[in-house]
């Protein structure tokens, strides 16, 4: 037979039904090691067995049905995508884009996982699996070479289930199918029945034998039939271990298998971010003048995103706006964003609610986190203001399936005003909605959210600038120390100035230029060519940031708390500028 | 895997003192036989109770076989198969009166020597590996620490770490803030100084010395100098070794078993810096045995 290239096929690497919720299944194929798992959501999830942190094995650890968590630092990989989705060691911190395990290709047929080098081969077409109910016969591991454990299944005799007991005669033939499998066909004079053997390369000197009969018997006469496969099989294993000493010339199939996505440890992630395309796959009105929206790849899998997350979206008209994701873990196949629409806004919330419809195309940056959610509070207060309950729905969805103790407080117009109110329902934990208060009644009652302050509590803020001023002043009030009280303003409602001039000195290349009234530090390091990512360029989302090794900034941004803005030594390159007539940045 | 060519020791590992046996299990006139950098050697005592080794060489059976230096250290016998220094590193803390110095636990580990000390130099494991005794989840953050190798002795030190653990040692009962001092004085040997449970001021010194049975083999030695008049030494000897069967199963499921000394060939976080300094630290000191040398390639089997 002349044999394709065995990377351009897939093979088999697993029994559908060994994939058990909240399982992890080890495999092997052409010498990588597999860890398999299949998502609550029915996603399987084929990967190199190996924690990209410190080399775990990640069949050893834990599916929660959403992301796998790696038993030794516990480590969290989503679904989908395989990227790590948060560090325990650095709570606050979102991890490094670049930081994702390897994974492969996966399909599913006859009641096997498939997995290979390409995403666009498929399992192979067998005919005789074709059109019957099939039994995934029990697989067998074999210390054997492919070749001869083909030439040995070839071999293999058995009776179809009706014949079982019986002694009529039985023909049986054997026709390889292709350079993995053969189908042996067992005919009497009143039935046939066919075993298809997929021979798992699981590498130089051993393989996986997967059978599977066709058509499957019938209920009551499973057992019967699983025991005479199972007797003959073990038979056929001594024969084929056996055998070994006479080795045969026959060439392995070597190929070494390349992941789809190979890992990522780390290193320097690009300037600006790339680009994604998503069409929009549903839209409906989910709050009194709140439209949600569901993105969906236009092609390939939609980058991961940790609670906290948002996305710019580029609208038609040439406006950015950002939104943030609302998915929680287990939502990883589509981007679930929540408009408001802002009457006075500059048209951006008008134009998502009126002229971006079902089926259209967007342009969006692959999420970016500057609200990261800490998982090692002993309570985490969410408090979220009007729309700004987007990033908090992520969050708290977080914490529930984490298990952590959590509180989400909604202040609103009135229940209608709530995005995904239904959503909420559903949840478990302690959800409050403060409905049609006024400022004064809104300040009280998050006094009473915010008192008494307590070890290891963290709160996470998000509403209209006022209301967060308010929150975070009341914290302080109460003891929160200031990394304790997390906040993200959809924009920077302060007044800006801008009309100083200065200097800046850029440490790593050596130059300096000169920044002039009018124009921002970030536009004019970009004029200089030097590449700084950006997102709001409000001063709001943290993006544009930059260290200060010398010179005293003048911030006019709300993302730095009092603390960091009195170190002086990082500032936002978006609206900030500078006190002294000149900065030295480590750019 | 593992199917890897043998490596050869090379001599930075040759010409170290490595533990190869508890002195409290030797008996005079007796030897035992052990493995040490994939030779077979024996361990005795001489009728003072100092410790003899020698090589067994292949070839000449019934033979005289070959002496190898051989010393007393912690609790442990030592010997070397190059030309050692004079002295092992110092633990002047053993010296106190007070202290109780206890070898404290072996067990044989599939993994390198080098896996199992970045293992025992890392604090991020603890709520996960040895949930309820040395960290509790949620309660995972690494604050930052310091790294240092010492310019005298060319010793490597991590500084400052600190961890939250809910039993630190046997004789705690309840939660505290640890301090933690790193030591490595020897490329399999690592120790760490600890905040006493019932001594505020002073220091219980904990230490793994690793008998690299082979590049991807070792006998997982724990040595302990504590300042604890309430615990028993089984008491003792107990927390050692339930910490590090806890550690076992990690350190056999890890891959590849020898240690990648490649930047970036696994990631790394703030937290990792102990071990990120490590890794450097054995390359800069020549050692090619029980690592993947920067620049080879890693598999991953
Ligand atoms: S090895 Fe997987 S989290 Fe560290
Ligand atoms: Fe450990």
């Amino acid at each position: 037979m002349t044999a394709p290239d065995p990377a351009s096929l897939l093979h088999p690497v697993a029994a559908g039904a060994d994939l058990v919720p909240r399982h992890v299944v080890r495999s092997r194929l052409f010498g990588r090691r597999l860890a398999i798992w299949r998502a609550d959501d029915g996603f399987i999830n084929i990967w190199e067995d190996r924690c990209i942190h410190r080399g775990m094995r990640l069949s050893a650890g834990v599916n929660d049905g959403a992301e796998l968590v790696c038993q030794y630092h516990g480590w969290r990989y989503s679904n989908r995508n395989g990227n790590c989705t948060y560090i325990p060691a650095h709570p606050g911190e979102a991890p490094a884009g670049a930081l994702r395990v390897a994974t492969f290709a996966c399909a599913e047929r006859y009641g096997l996982v498939w997995s290979g080098d390409s995403a666009d081969a498929s399992p192979p077409s067998i005919p005789a699996l074709e059109d019957a109910e099939v039994l995934v016969l029990r697989s067998l591991p074999v210390n054997a070479p492919v070749p001869l454990v083909l030439e040995g299944l070839a071999r293999y005799s058995f009776r179809p289930t009706a014949a079982l007991g019986s002694d009529i005669p039985v023909a049986t033939s054997a026709d390889a199918g292709n350079p993995f499998s053969v189908t042996v066909t067992a005919t009497t004079a009143g039935a046939a029945s066919s075993v298809v053997f997929f021979v798992q390369p699981a590498d130089a000197g051993r393989c996986v034998i997967r059978p599977v009969l066709s058509p499957a018997p019938a209920p009551g006469e499973r057992l019967v039939t699983l025991r005479h496969h199972a007797g003959a099989l073990e038979e056929l294993r001594a024969q084929l271990e056996d055998a070994r000493p006479t080795e045969i010339a026959v060439p392995l199939p070597v190929a070494t298998l390349e992941p789809l996505r190979s890992g990522g440890t780390g290193g320097a992630a690009g300037g600006r971010r790339p680009q994604l395309q998503v069409r929009v796959a549903r839209k409906w009105l989910c709050a009194e003048g709140i439209t949600a929206f569901e993105l969906v790849p236009v092609t390939g899998e939609l980058p991961s995103f940790q609670p906290g997350a948002h996305l710019d979206v580029h609208l038609p008209n040439g406006l950015v706006r950002q939104y943030s994701l609302t998915n929680g873990p287990d939502l990883t196949d589509v981007y679930r964003i929540a408009v408001k629409l802002e009457p006075d806004g500059g048209g951006g919330s008008r134009l998502m609610h009126d002229s971006v419809h079902v089926g259209d195309v967007l342009d969006i940056s692959t999420p970016r986190n500057n609200f990261p959610l800490r998982r090692d509070a002993a309570r985490t207060v969410l408090i979220a203001g009007g729309i700004g309950i987007t990033p908090l729905l992520a969050m708290a969805q977080t914490l529930a399936r984490q298990g952590l103790t959590w509180e989400l407080h909604c202040f609103a117009r009135s229940d209608d005003h709530i995005a995904f109110g239904e959503m909420l329902d559903s949840l478990a934990g302690s959800i409050t909605r403060h409905v049609g208060l006024t400022p004064e009644q809104t300040g009280h009652e998050l006094g009473r959210i915010v008192r008494p302050y307590a070890p290891m509590n963290h709160t996470y803020v998000c509403g209209p600038g006022p209301m967060i001023a308010t929150a975070r002043a009341l914290a302080a009030d109460a003891g929160w120390p200031e990394a304790a009280v997390h906040f993200e303003y959809f924009k920077n409602e302060s007044p800006r100035d801008d009309t100083s001039a200065f200097e800046v000195a850029l440490a790593r290349s050596g130059r300096s230029l000169r920044i002039s009234a009018g124009e921002s530090l970030l536009d004019g390091l970009r004029n200089a060519g030097v590449d700084l990512p950006s997102s709001c360029e409000q001063g709001a989302c943290g993006t544009c940031i930059a260290t200060v090794l010398e010179g005293e900034p003048d911030h006019q941004d709300v993302y730095l708390n009092g603390s960091e803005r009195a170190a002086g030594d990082r500032m936002l390159t978006c609206v900030s500028r500078a006190k002294s007539g000149r900065l030295v940045l480590d750019l | 895997m593992d199917a890897t060519a043998p490596q050869e020791p090379g001599p930075p590992i040759l010409d170290l003192w490595h533990p190869v046996a508890i002195l409290a299990e030797l008996t005079a006139g007796e030897t035992i036989r052990t493995r040490l950098l994939d030779r077979d050697i024996a361990v005795g005592l001489d009728g003072e109770g100092a410790p003899l080794a020698w090589l067994i060489t292949g070839e000449a059976p019934g033979g005289a076989p070959e002496s190898l230096p051989a010393i007393a250290a912690y609790e442990f016998a030592w010997t070397s198969l190059g030309t050692p220094p004079a002295e092992i590193f110092a633990i002047p803390e053993c010296d106190e009166p007070d202290r109780r110095n206890l070898a404290t636990f072996s067990v044989g580990v599939h993994v390198s020597a080098p896996r199992a000390v970045e293992n025992f130099l890392d604090l991020g494991h603890f709520p996960y590996v040895h949930a309820g005794i040395l960290g509790q989840v949620p309660r995972t953050e690494v604050a930052d620490y310091r790294v240092e190798v010492d310019p005298e002795t060319n010793e490597l030190w991590a500084l400052d770490c600190e961890f939250f653990q809910p039993q630190a040692a046997a004789a705690s009962t309840d939660g505290q803030m640890s301090q933690y001092t790193y030591r490595v004085p020897h490329p399999y040997c690592v120790m760490l100084y600890k905040s006493c449970p019932t001594d505020e001021s002073r220091f219980d010194v904990i230490a793994l010395f690793c008998q690299a049975l082979s590049a991807d083999r070792v006998l997982f030695h724990t040595f302990m100098s504590v300042i604890d008049e309430v615990s028993s030494d089984e008491q003792i000897r107990a927390f050692q070794t339930l910490v590090s069967a806890q550690d076992k199963p990690i350190l056999e499921n890890q891959t590849p078993r020898l240690l990648p000394l490649e930047v970036g060939a696994e990631a790394s976080v703030r937290s990792d810096r102990a071990s990120v300094a490590y890794r450097r630290w054995l390359g800069d000191l020549g050692v090619g045995y029980g690592v993947i040398p920067a620049g080879l390639p890693d598999d991953g089997s």
